[in-house]
């Protein structure tokens, strides 16, 4: 398979769209979780109530066509080959828990892949809407709506109270996580982040580093999403987080207009090193791959860098995961060897843009 | 510093733990981290509802004599549908099915009001399908108070036009859920 090729194929239609503010907003994501009415949760339900739920789902839905996602395909994650599995979860399209833990797991995909719905994770249903830049309430509207699509057919645990009954407490009332994947190099190098994170954290969101733990954010990616679910609209979690998301593109754009002014000459000495280690290195691990690349997706955000894409931070972040490289591969590989092929997936991803050119 | 565990490699992991006003230090390596896993946060093992469980535990006695004093109040509290205990729930941070919500109702307020800062009530989206049945039993359960007064004050021709109001509204109920 050509590079191109497997580039299109691994890369999620939705992915290539580019969306408002995507410099700095790489991506939005809906999540609404709900469960069938007197069936126990997965954690206790039967393995055959929880096989006759996927069954029922893929008989009612897969196949189908909806008005604004066409065609919908079930999936059993039983049938799946350990890789496949991992593939869709580095796509973000299901969790590690359903391709690992689920009993009877399934996943409805949408053709462009920005509709997933998990069967039997935690909750019984798990509708996921994933868009590119800035568009929560877009996502927010679609996920609403597969939501109706479902609630035709099947009953959902409901109270009047409580909302949408959940497993874990924290996710009950509105079932609704939304969240956004943001760069912010600029406010990492200006240390403005640990001032940042505490305030954010206070107004009842949640930040974490992508691909990293804790603190330490690989590639100065940062997922920001809601903790409350209950006692709020739908409408109003969105706003609330889309507001504190202005906020902080905001800042990130001054941070980085402050550096172009003050530093120029150090800016462009990272990018610019960075983008030299990219396209030359022979071995790389992927906790070094991710710093470089978010170096130099700000080289080319700033204006540094001219003649490559902007997308190649999301698209490689993505292709140089473990199961991607094993799939391009179509083998499995040690740590060293992964590392060999990054490196080289890396140099042949950036030729590609220089070929474009001539 | 060295590694508690292995005592060979430098600990880069130091992490400290008070419990009830116990403090523990743990300095371990990497390669000790991901062995001992499931006991440090931020390892692959820790999930959120061994956080969570801290905050929903919070009836939990300080000290935790082994009581052999019969089953307590809380060992009493168990969903008739699933079997989940209280004492489970609170252990895995995870309800077992939709009517453990009705089982552990009389706890369930200051759990959800540290979550959700101080919100215990759903104010969002209601299904379509099923929410118009909740408005129509609702409604029915209404007016059967309303009926149940209207008896006890002996006002039997309002009763009268009431009940037949009742058995139109629970005619539509039943048509729905057929349909």
């Amino acid at each position: 398979m050509s590079l191109q090729q497997f580039i299109s194929q691994a890369i999620s239609p939705w992915m290539k769209k580019e969306g408002p503010n995507s410099d700095i907003v790489l991506s939005s994501r809906v999540r609404l979780a709900r469960n069938i009415q007197d069936v126990p949760f997965p954690m206790l339900a039967s393995t055959e109530s929880l096989v006759s739920l996927s069954d029922r789902v893929k008989s009612e839905y897969s196949g189908h066509s909806h008005h604004r996602f066409g065609t919908i395909e079930l999936l059993n994650t039983g049938d799946m080959k350990q890789n496949e599995k991992r593939v869709l979860v580095e796509k973000h399209l299901i969790s590690p828990a359903l391709s690992d833990e689920s009993r009877a797991g399934a996943v409805l995909l949408s053709e462009d892949e920005s509709l997933s719905v998990m069967i039997n994770e935690e909750d019984h249903i798990r509708i996921q809407c994933l868009l590119s830049g800035f568009q929560l309430s877009e996502a927010l509207k679609l996920a609403n709506e597969v939501d109706d699509w479902l609630e035709d057919k099947l009953d959902f645990a409901f109270d009047e109270k409580r909302g949408y009954l959940t497993s874990c407490p924290t996710n009950v009332g509105t079932g609704l996580r939304a969240s956004v994947m943001m760069h912010l190099p600029a406010l990492v190098i200006t240390r403005q982040m640990n001032r940042i994170l505490p305030a954010v954290n206070q107004l009842g969101l949640v930040v974490r580093g992508i691909y990293g733990e804790g603190s330490e954010a690989q590639g100065n990616l940062f997922q920001i999403s809601n903790q409350i679910t209950l006692g709020k609209t739908e409408e109003d979690i969105v706003q609330d987080l889309q507001s504190v998301v202005l906020q902080l593109i905001q800042q990130e754009r001054a941070a980085r207009k402050a550096l172009l002014e003050q530093s120029r000459v150090q800016m462009e000495d990272r990018v610019y090193r960075s983008y030299g280690i990219l396209a030359y290195s022979r071995t790389m691990e992927s906790k070094e791959a991710t710093k470089r690349l978010s170096d130099v997706r700000l080289g080319i955000d700033m204006g540094i860098i001219k003649d490559v894409s902007a997308n190649i931070l999301n698209e490689l972040m993505i292709l140089t995961q473990p199961g991607f490289l094993q799939q391009y591969a179509g083998e499995v590989l040690s740590p060293e060897q992964r590392d060999q092929r990054r490196a080289t997936l890396i140099r042949d991803r950036l030729r590609l843009e220089t070929k474009k050119d001539n | 510093m060295l590694c508690q565990e292995c005592n060979e490699r430098q600990a880069t992991l130091h992490f400290t733990k008070i419990i009830n006003g116990e403090k523990t230090e743990i300095h371990i390596c990497d390669v000790c981290a991901k062995e001992k896993g499931d006991h440090i946060p931020g390892s692959k093992g820790f999930s959120i509802h061994q956080l969570l469980s801290g905050l929903l535990d919070f009836e939990q006695p300080v000290s935790h004599p082994t009581s052999q004093g019969g089953t307590s109040r809380r060992e009493a509290l168990r969903c008739p549908s699933c079997e989940m205990t209280y004492d489970k729930f609170a252990q895995i941070g995870r309800f077992g099915c939709a009517d453990c919500y009705k089982t552990f109702q009389s706890k369930l307020d200051p759990i959800f009001k540290r979550i959700h800062s101080g919100n215990v009530v759903h104010g969002g989206k209601v299904p379509k399908r099923i929410g118009k049945d909740l408005h129509l039993h609702k409604e029915i359960e209404k007016r059967k108070q309303e009926l149940q007064a209207l008896i006890a004050k002996e006002e039997f021709e309002q009763a009268a036009e009431l009940r037949d109001r009742i058995r139109s509204l629970e005619k539509s109920l039943a048509e729905k859920k057929e349909g």
